[in-house]
């Protein structure tokens, strides 16, 4: 029951994107559904199973590990399997308002938006490294296609930028993968531990595939082709990128790290991604600060607020990793919500410049308080999702008594301040002399309310942690400090 | 020199040729190129893992190569379509530095 | 059925505000008559509850709610004595600034804007009031920043937004080392539930030093609402705000959450005995001194009303740090009870400034010549509010600097009596020259910019303004009788000094 279900999760989206493809546009819609529609209750099933037995295995075709290839679901996965689900079909909300069955990009955009979601199950399903590589690479060029899709020339410039150091990484990863199993001479996940001694090569290995998804996760010095990419995207691939594609590679990583090689003294290299993290915060913020464009500002925030996923490293603990699987969720819905409701500025003024925007709030009420509510939990005030990851983020660097973290972690809230609230202070200027929103075309009210529904999300995930954080402390790798 | 010592001199030097292109060809049909030449010498590596002196050679590594490949075109398809596409919106098929997306409306 | 409403009345409270800020961005700009009526109808329900709680804490009970938001980390709402005290001035003010404001801001724009953020300003300050622990107070301390801003910036003018930009980074600074403290006293000691006399004292010895970097940390957090000297910078900047918005937020919300918050830390989760001995309380007492001395000399400098407000605002709000930082109940039920003596006065001061402004253009403190003939009700209130500051007899004032007096000498700190003598002086300095434009001075031929209305004096404008001042006279008179804030003070000092 739970393996159907499962191979149901994967398989749906799949045969919906072929339908999607095959099938005469007035069918479009009913494949839509389809492929999106039942996932919530498929889900179910594998959730309760997992509550009740923990972690469950599948070895596809019937051919057991070391041979065959398994997938995998854990309480993390899971809890990132339901973000997944739960935030694609928000979106594809708001997706149906600008890319609604019949109008122009309509049939090209749900196809590799299916796509992209099979692909994002698949990814977080797979428990062997080389199906990860290849439901990874099918993630990023679905990914790379729907930027493109409308093809304006600012975003085909970013999609090949994002294609050209994606392929690179996708390699530096397979290169990886190709030296574990000359060492080893197994490519599941979970059998790493016991079977990967430290040693120049296998180090190099690993070394290689974190570099890779490093460079997917775009994480400083690597996070170049986010910004352009995320911010000329259509509004819905922007907020799903922000929101779950970049930071699958991040949760690989910790995959790698916690599952894949635990038993390593690493502390050294973990003290370099954390350093990494660190200097993505200050300066994506920093980079945020200066953008004139909307959509841009809200990219370079996605650059900043990764790097707290990187802090889980140095810290290493059950806190942490509560802190990082929570930051993980609220950033996600807070993200999308201030993605979706750019998108629904920029729609209505045919700009997202912020010279623009003045007295907007009079005029999209809706969409400005989105943008809002996404930007209280992005800085981490309370009550949200945000807050609650950053106290457990600070409450961790304390317990290791790790100053240098807490006061970066304190500091990185300010600096989301600063070019959040540059963006709130632009929309209560009074438009008497810049911004003439006579043009303005009325967004549909789904659109808004798409975005509204997670920015309230991220809101609520700062009272309802209980469960979450349980689930995350119940799928965390053994020998982890408190 | 035996032949595994062959390969991976083969696979690092071909690495490095497509490192190089990469960076240093502006054309976009160059850079897809100098990937492809990347990919290569990593599948030259794998195969070479999975050749031992003696003996029957190990087949996983085999389909992983082949499945890299159908990956490697299906991306590099998607690479020219891509670039044939900029070509006809732009008129040029390369990512010009003075082109940053920061200065776009 | 009893226990029911224990639990949820605390709650009700911010959630009555909080709903009504909620429906009324759901209104929008247009219904203007449902956004009064509903405002109204909040401000009494609000009051009632208030009032109910009240009467429920003074028959010994504590409603309490409390959810998990984190494992171990707990949001609770309780009323207790002194939460009663903040709410029930805050419920009360908001009532009275609710009606100036709506006839203040009659047919300008963004309304909706400014009455949601209004109610929800006010949410933030009953959960405040009503934070059983530091968290929660933290959460709402926070939220109250966040729902201000738009309040500071609503003009929209480019002075506005800069004034707002200052406000956020004083306040939010503040918070970040807010938070970083409350982080720290968790790890050290678990939640900071707020009980009389403190919790702390146990980690005296063991701790000491992080105790001591922690309350700093928590002051300066707290202090940059308070405007305590150097943190104030932001104060006298948010002037620019709409008069309604200067009332609460120098009255009643942001400086008296944070004043209140210093009683909170000093009373409730370190306990004075334990602030004594880690030596803080006299950096504490000579911080509440200097600012209330450099308030007081900066406000003479001030030839704009409101700034001057603003800066005897900043001196004003150290009385109530001052009181605590002496210790004694006799000083402390003077910093307490100026709590609320404060909010009486100071508001009425903002409303009469507000009206000079609004309806005859006046601004500045020599425009203000003749203007009692003029407006004689708007002038009679500004005066009580003005003499109360002074401390004149037998207006609210009086009664605070006379207990802080007191208690300064029982305590044997004869020297904080100097500073209130001259603190006295100086608001005498900067009140008394404003009394005699007003009353003394001749009228000017045309006034700055008067506004086209048949008569100037009728309404809810001066009418809150004539409440204010009937309230901060009723408190300074009545002090005696059991159910003035002073017994209720006294009764909650009660529970500091056993």
């Amino acid at each position: 029951m739970t393996t159907e279900a499962l191979a149901l999760i994967v398989f749906l989206p799949l045969l919906a994107a072929a339908g999607a493809v095959v099938l005469p546009t007035a069918w479009l819609g009913l494949s839509i559904r389809v492929g999106l529609m039942p996932l919530p209750l498929l889900l179910l099933i594998p959730t309760l199973e997992v509550l009740e037995n923990g972690a469950y295995r599948i070895a596809l075709a019937g051919h057991s590990a070391p041979l065959g290839i398994a997938w995998q679901l854990d309480p993390l996965s899971l809890l990132m399997l339901w973000l997944n689900v739960g935030m694609t079909l928000l979106i594809s909300l708001h997706a149906n308002c600008s890319f609604r069955p019949g109008q122009p990009h309509a049939h090209r955009f749900w196809p590799l938006w299916l796509l992209l979601f099979a692909g994002m199950n698949a990814l977080l399903l797979s428990a062997d490294l080389f199906n990860i590589y290849v439901t990874l690479e099918l993630v990023t060029l679905t990914a790379i296609g729907l930027i493109a899709l409308e093809g304006k020339p600012p975003a085909l410039r970013a999609a090949m930028r994002y294609l050209l150091l994606a392929l690179l990484a996708s390699l530096l990863y397979l290169l990886g993968v190709g030296l574990i199993y000359g060492q080893t001479g197994v490519l599941d996940l979970y059998l790493l531990a016991e079977r990967l001694a430290p040693g120049w090569l296998s180090v190099t290995a690993i070394a290689l595939m974190i570099v890779g998804l490093l460079i997917k996760a775009a994480i400083f010095p690597l996070h170049a082709w986010l910004p352009a990419a995320h911010g000329n995207a259509p509004g819905p691939v922007s907020a799903i990128l922000s929101a779950m594609v970049v930071k699958v590679s991040i949760y690989l990583i910790w995959r790698l790290w916690f599952w894949g090689v635990p038993e390593w003294d690493l502390d050294r290299a973990a003290l370099l991604l954390g350093v990494l993290g660190g200097m993505a915060i200050v300066y994506g913020s920093l980079a945020a600060l200066v953008q004139q464009r909307l959509k841009l500002i809200i990219a370079y925030s996605t650059v900043a607020q990764l790097g707290y996923l990187l802090l889980l490293f140095p810290l290493a603990s059950t806190l942490a990793f509560q802190a990082a699987s929570y930051h993980l969720l609220s950033h996600g819905m807070a993200k999308a919500a201030m993605f979706l409701a750019a998108a629904n500025i920029l729609r209505s003024l045919g700009t997202d410049r912020l010279r623009h925007l003045a007295g907007i709030d009079q005029r999209l009420p809706l969409d400005v308080f989105a943008l809002a509510l996404g930007g209280v939990s992005i800085m981490g005030l309370p009550p949200s999702g945000g807050f609650l990851a950053k106290w457990l983020f600070l409450e961790a660097a304390w317990s290791a008594r790790a100053w240098s973290w807490l006061i970066l972690i304190a500091l990185g809230g300010l600096l989301a301040a600063a070019y959040l609230f540059r963006v709130l202070a632009v929309v209560c200027l009074h438009p008497r002399r810049r911004g003439n929103h006579r043009h303005l075309k009325r967004t549909p009210d789904t659109a808004s309310l798409a975005a509204m529904l997670l920015a309230v999300g991220a809101i609520i995930a700062g009272f309802t942690s209980a469960p979450i954080l349980d689930l995350v402390e119940a799928g965390l790798p053994p020998g982890l400090p408190r | 020199m035996d032949s595994a010592t062959l390969y991976v001199l083969a696979a690092a030097v071909l690495f490095g040729i497509g490192v190089h292109g990469l960076i240093v060809s502006a054309h976009l049909m160059r850079k897809l190129f100098a990937i492809n030449i990347m990919g290569s010498s990593i599948f030259i590596l794998l195969v070479a893992t999975a050749t031992p002196i003696s003996g029957q050679a190990d087949p996983i590594p085999q389909a992983l190569v082949l499945t890299g490949i159908v990956i490697a075109v299906s991306a590099t398809a998607f690479g020219l379509a891509l670039m044939v596409r900029m070509s006809q919106e732009t008129g040029k098929a390369t990512l010009a530095v003075e082109d940053e997306p920061e200065n776009d409306d | 059925m009893m226990d029911q409403l224990m639990f949820w009345t605390p709650l009700l409270t911010v959630i009555v505000s909080a709903l009504t800020g909620i429906v009324i961005f759901v209104a929008g700009e247009r219904h203007a008559l449902l956004r009064i009526i509903l405002n109204l109808a909040a401000a009494i329900a609000k009051l009632l509850l208030v009032v109910m709680i009240g009467l429920l804490v003074r028959n010994g009970f504590t409603p309490e709610f409390r959810v998990s938001l984190v494992p171990g980390l707990d949001l609770v709402l309780r009323a207790d004595a002194l939460s009663m005290l903040f709410a029930s001035l805050s419920a009360v003010l908001w009532l009275v600034t609710t009606v100036y404001a709506i006839a203040y801001l009659e047919r300008s724009p963004n309304r909706a804007r400014f009455f949601g953020f209004f109610s929800l300003c006010v949410a933030a300050t009953m959960g405040i009031s009503m934070a059983g622990n530091l968290l929660t107070f933290f959460i709402f301390y926070e939220l109250l920043t966040l729902t201000t801003w738009p309040l500071v910036v609503h003009n929209g003018t480019a002075t506005a937004i800069r004034a707002g930009g200052t406000y956020l980074r004083y306040t939010l600074s503040g918070g970040a080392l807010f938070l970083v403290g409350l982080v720290w006293l968790y790890g050290i000691s678990g939640p900071q539930a707020f009980v009389a006399g403190g919790t702390l004292a146990d980690h005296a010895v063991d701790a000491r030093l992080s105790l001591q970097i922690i309350f700093v940390l928590l002051t300066i957090g707290m202090g940059v609402k308070a405007a305590l000297f150097p943190l104030h910078g932001w104060l006298p900047k948010a002037m620019v705000a709409p008069a309604p918005v200067s009332a609460l937020l120098h009255a009643v919300a942001v400086v008296k959450a944070g004043a209140f918050g210093l009683i909170r830390l000093v009373e409730d989760v370190y306990g004075a005995d334990l602030v004594a001995d880690l030596g803080l309380d006299l950096p504490l007492l000579l911080i509440a001194a200097f600012t209330i001395l450099y308030g007081s000399v900066q406000a003479l400098r001030q030839v704009d009303l409101k700034k001057r407000l603003a800066f005897s605002t900043v001196s004003q709000v150290s009385y109530i740090i001052l009181g605590i930082a002496i210790g004694g109940p006799v000083a402390t039920v003077g910093g307490i009870v100026h709590l609320v003596h404060q909010g009486l006065m100071k508001i009425i001061l903002f409303f009469c400034a507000g009206i000079f402004a609004n309806l005859l253009g006046v601004k500045r403190i020599d425009q203000l010549d003749g203007i009692g003939r003029r407006m004689p009700w708007t002038s009679t209130s500004f005066t009580v509010g003005a003499l109360g500051m002074i401390g004149l007899p037998p207006v609210a004032g009086f009664v605070s600097k006379w207990y802080l007096g007191a208690g300064a000498v029982e305590a044997g700190r004869t020297w904080v009596v100097a500073i209130l003598v001259t603190s006295s002086v100086l608001n005498a300095a900067y009140f008394l020259p404003v009394l005699k434009r007003i009353w003394l001075h001749p009228p000017p031929d045309q006034w700055p910019h008067e506004a086209r209305v048949s008569r100037l004096e009728t309404g809810s404008l001066v009418g809150s303004a004539i409440v204010a001042a009937v309230l901060s006279l009723g408190v300074g008179l009545l002090a005696g009788h059991p159910l003035s804030p002073l017994n209720w003070v006294d009764s909650i000092v009660a529970g500091y000094f056993p």
